[in-house]
Parts: C-alpha cells; sequence; structure tokens
C-alpha cells in the first residue's frame, strides 16, 4: 500500500477506536505514517482529553512540520484549553514563524497556564533563518520584550518556560542585536536573586551557564567579552517531545 | 515550602488564575464568622488558596476547626475540612495543636486534611498521634483481618509519617505495602522510601507509573516528586499523564537535586533532569 491508500486506513482506525488503549495506538500509527492528510485527523486528537494519543498526535504533527502550520493556526481550539495547549506545543516544536502573533497572543494572555507555559517555550524555538533579514531585528525585540513580560508570570513553570526562551534568544541575538543582550542577562541574574522558585532558580543558572560558558573557555577566544555563540539546543523536528 | 509535597489538588491539572479574587483580606477573615454558611466555606479555602497567614486569619481558621454550624446530611464537617486544609498552607506552628486535636473527629475527611495539614507544617510534635491512627488498621504488625479497612486516611497519615521522618515506625509502615488499595500501597512505599532511603521502594513506584488508570499514575507521579527519586526521571517522562503533572513531579527531583548543596557547577542528575523538563514543556 502507498501513502494514499494507507491514510484513510489509518483515519478510520483513529476514529473507531473504542478504547483508550486503542486510541493511543491507532494514533501512534497514524503519526508514525507521517502523512499530510492525517493533520486534521492528528489535530482532532489533541483535543480527546487523553494525554496517550495527544502525546502521538503532537509527535506526528512536528513531524509533518511545516503543512501543518496553517491548519493548527486555524483550528486552534478556543473553548479547550488542553487541547489548546498541545497544538501550542506542536506549534512550538515546529518553529515556524507563522506561528508568531499566535504564540505572542497565548504567552502573554491565555488564561490556562499550560498554553502559557507552551507558548513561552514556542517563543524560543522560532527558526530565526525564515525571518526576511530587514525584520529580523524588529522581529526578535518583539519576542524580547514579550518574553521579559512573560518572565515575570505568577506560575513556576511559565517563567521557567520564559528562561528557556531567554537562553535560546540571548544566543540567537549575540549576532543581530547585541546590544541588547544584556537586557537579557540582567533579568536572568535579577530572577536568581529574587525567585521565590528554587526550580525557576535552578533553571536560570542552568541558562546563564549555557550563554556565558565556565571561565575556561574564555581562554580560547580571547577579546570576545560577554555572550558567545555555542551550539544551541532547540528541540527540533523529531525530537522525542515526551 | 518548595519542598514540601503539595496537595493532590494543587496539582490537578486544571489550571487555576485566582478566580474569586474579588474578595479581600479583611472580608474574607470577618466572612468566616458569616451567618452565610456558604460564605464561611468559601473563605476558609481562599484564605488557604492564597496563602493568608496573618494572625487574625490563623486565628479565625483555628476557631473554625471547632465548628458545629456546618454539617452535612452524614455528619461531616465541611467548614472544619476547609479550615484544617487552609492551615497547613500557612506554616504558622499555633495551628499544630488544634490540627492533632483534629485527628480524633468524627469525620473522615477532618481528620484526612489534618495528617496532610500537619504533614505540610512538619511539626514532629504530631508524630505520636499520626501512629495512635495509623495502627487502628494493624493487628500486631499485620493489617487487620477486615480488609480494605477503609476506615483512617491511612495515605495521609503514611505521608505524614513519611516526610516527618518517624524512622521509629517503619514495622507499622511496612506492612501497609500490601493494603489492597493501591494508594495507600504507594503511600507506604512512599514513606519506607523517606525513612530508609532504600532504592527498592523507589522502583516500586517507579513500576505503578506503568499502570493501566491514568488516577494512580498521577498520584504516583506526586510520590517520585516529592521523595525525589532521581532514578525515576525518564519513567517519569515518559509515562501517559499531562506534561504538567510529570513537570511538578520532575521539578521535585531537581530540587532534591539542588536542595542541600549551592553546587557553583549543576549536578550531573540536575542536568539531566533540566533536559526532560525542557522537552516535556
Amino acid at each position: 500500500m502507498n501513502n494514499s491508500d494507507l491514510a484513510p486506513v489509518l483515519i478510520r482506525a483513529v476514529q473507531e477506536a473504542d478504547s483508550s488503549e486503542r486510541l493511543v495506538d491507532a494514533v501512534q500509527e497514524l503519526a508514525a505514517a507521517g502523512i499530510e492528510e492525517s493533520v486534521p485527523t492528528l489535530i482532532a486528537a489533541l483535543g480527546y482529553n487523553n494525554p496517550g494519543a495527544a502525546v502521538a498526535a503532537v509527535d506526528g504533527l512536528i513531524a509533518i512540520g511545516e503543512p501543518a502550520v496553517s491548519p493548527l493556526l486555524e483550528l486552534i481550539d478556543d473553548y479547550n484549553y488542553g487541547a489548546r495547549a498541545w497544538a501550542l506545543r506542536a506549534l512550538a516544536g515546529i518553529g515556524d514563524v507563522r506561528a508568531l502573533n499566535t504564540l505572542l497572543e497565548a504567552a502573554k494572555t491565555d488564561f490556562s497556564l499550560s498554553v502559557r507555559r507552551a507558548a513561552a517555550r514556542g517563543l524560543g524555538t522560532l527558526r530565526w533563518h525564515q525571518v526576511p533579514p530587514e525584520k529580523l531585528e524588529s522581529i526578535q525585540t518583539q519576542v524580547l520584550e514579550a518574553l521579559l513580560l512573560i518572565a515575570q508570570d505568577p506560575e513556576w513553570v511559565v517563567r521557567y518556560a520564559a528562561v528557556t526562551s531567554l537562553e535560546t534568544l540571548a544566543i540567537a541575538i549575540a549576532v543581530t542585536l547585541p546590544d541588547q543582550a544584556s537586557r537579557i542577562t540582567n533579568q536572568l541574574q535579577h530572577m536568581l536573586d529574587t525567585d521565590v522558585d528554587l526550580g525557576v532558580r535552578t533553571r536560570v543558572k542552568f541558562a546563564q551557564q549555557k550563554i556565558q560558558p565556565p571561565q575556561h573557555q574564555e581562554a580560547f577566544a580571547p577579546g570576545i567579552p560577554g555572550i558567545k555563540l555555542q551550539e544551541t539546543e532547540v528541540a527540533h523536528r523529531g525530537d522525542s517531545r515526551r | 515550602m518548595n519542598s514540601s509535597p503539595q496537595k493532590f489538588e494543587d496539582l490537578s491539572p486544571t489550571d487555576d488564575n485566582g478566580d474569586g479574587g474579588s474578595l479581600t483580606v479583611e472580608q474574607a477573615i470577618a466572612n468566616l464568622e458569616s451567618a452565610d454558611l456558604g460564605l464561611r466555606f468559601y473563605a476558609a479555602w481562599w484564605l488557604g488558596r492564597f496563602r493568608i497567614s496573618e494572625p487574625a486569619a490563623v486565628t479565625g481558621l483555628i476557631k473554625a476547626l471547632e465548628d458545629e454550624a456546618d454539617r452535612t446530611p452524614e455528619g461531616g464537617y465541611p467548614l472544619r475540612r476547609n479550615a484544617a486544609r487552609a492551615l497547613g498552607k500557612l506554616s504558622d506552628r499555633q495551628a499544630v495543636s488544634p490540627l492533632i486535636a483534629c485527628l480524633d473527629c468524627s469525620d473522615f475527611y477532618v481528620r484526612e486534611a489534618a495528617a496532610q495539614s500537619l504533614e505540610m507544617l512538619g511539626d514532629p510534635v504530631c508524630i505520636p498521634a499520626l501512629i495512635k491512627l495509623l495502627v487502628v488498621g494493624l493487628q500486631g504488625e499485620q493489617l487487620c483481618s477486615q480488609q480494605p479497612d477503609l476506615s483512617q486516611p491511612y495515605e495521609a497519615i503514611l505521608e505524614a509519617l513519611g516526610t516527618l521522618r518517624a524512622t521509629e515506625v517503619i514495622p507499622l509502615v511496612k506492612p501497609f505495602l500490601e493494603h489492597p488499595i493501591e494508594l495507600v500501597q504507594y503511600a507506604a512505599a512512599r514513606a519506607m522510601y523517606q525513612l530508609t532511603q532504600e532504592p527498592a521502594y523507589g522502583e516500586r513506584l517507579v513500576k505503578a507509573l506503568a499502570g493501566e488508570r491514568l488516577q494512580l499514575r498521577r498520584a504516583v507521579l506526586a510520590d517520585l516528586g516529592a521523595i525525589g527519586y532521581l532514578p525515576a526521571a525518564d519513567a517519569i517522562a515518559q509515562t501517559l499523564a499531562e506534561n504538567s503533572l510529570k513537570l511538578i513531579s520532575l521539578k521535585g527531583l531537581l530540587e532534591h537535586q539542588v536542595n542541600h548543596i549551592t553546587p557553583i557547577t549543576l549536578p550531573e542528575g540536575a542536568i539531566k533532569v533540566i533536559n526532560l523538563m525542557d522537552s516535556l514543556l
């Protein structure tokens, strides 16, 4: 069977699954096939209130990548925050900049902490090379402003997610907006000194070490103070999202 | 209170943006004595939710532990339950003795809330009273023969004794590993790990993460986070449950890794947990 024959069979299996385990299995199989036609079915699976199925569907949507972005943006469920959080996780995993406004809006204003968390993470996984060079500075500035705000969220997990994104943004803007970099390092230091949550402070410490590796590396690159480029560890397509 | 185990209600995936915020602190304290029983009940919850630890709030809540006005048809005491739960969140030692007295209340849920709050307050003075309730379920060093015995909030009692490091109760905790109710077994395994640090008890919880029922997996996530059992990290990240709960559980592991030391560089275990947490955001 080629993919075009397979799709309806796998989609039907999801629709006809009559137990929680069968649903997980069916969504996993559909997700593994990586067929574009499966996107609406995978998106629907985000709303079944079945974490196993949702994890599999997010994996599948991330693997499909760019073709899933428009349908995700169109079908984001305004009435089911569980499904919305998973959809934002999928968008964060894909990293497509078309999701920017949705991510900014959700990270700043959604009432659900799991939606804000996923969106805050997504702001740090954007694929900057998709942005036209003339717009890069203004968009990165916009994301920076948003993250500095989100880093003050009342929920620890949203602040934690914001820290992961400040980390990757710090590395990205070391080239494009070096004069803004201190705003990130200042914010991180402020959080290390004042955040009430030990888990968040620990993540901040880790971010600081990634942005500014320990001194011994300095010896190899004298004269480059402050932020240095290093390999980012942003979630890429196909990463395990479990 | 970073490392103290949280109540399951706080772990629920239901997002909560602090609704009911229209009350003021003064109103809430005054409402504890309102003629409207519904307002009293809500005020007690509200004071705990927003951790209002002013002396007047603590005094009002302690008084509410002896409320007689608010009764369920079965004889339960709704206001006492909420007051007991709230006092656990306010970190005021004045509540310890009144909560110990609640362990004798006729209402199961008041006893359960009192045990949970005594655990959160962390004062070992309550240990003998907790033991007294625990032994109701025992004949000598075995579970009593009438099973399942649901007469006492064993889960909460076991968790409290573990957190309070009541090592003298190990022989009394151990039989509950065989309790017919799985949640009680897990509470016993959690306490045994806290009391002995033996990995076998942590592993028992890890194994439970592969169980069939979501409700039980959620409970085990909370247990593993509370004991900070690092070898569970991958299993936590992989179990089928909401990411919110996995993240809270892993945060427990992370904080356990960095709690007792101020490291210049993060320990390897902490970095492993951070990477798992990042992948779940």
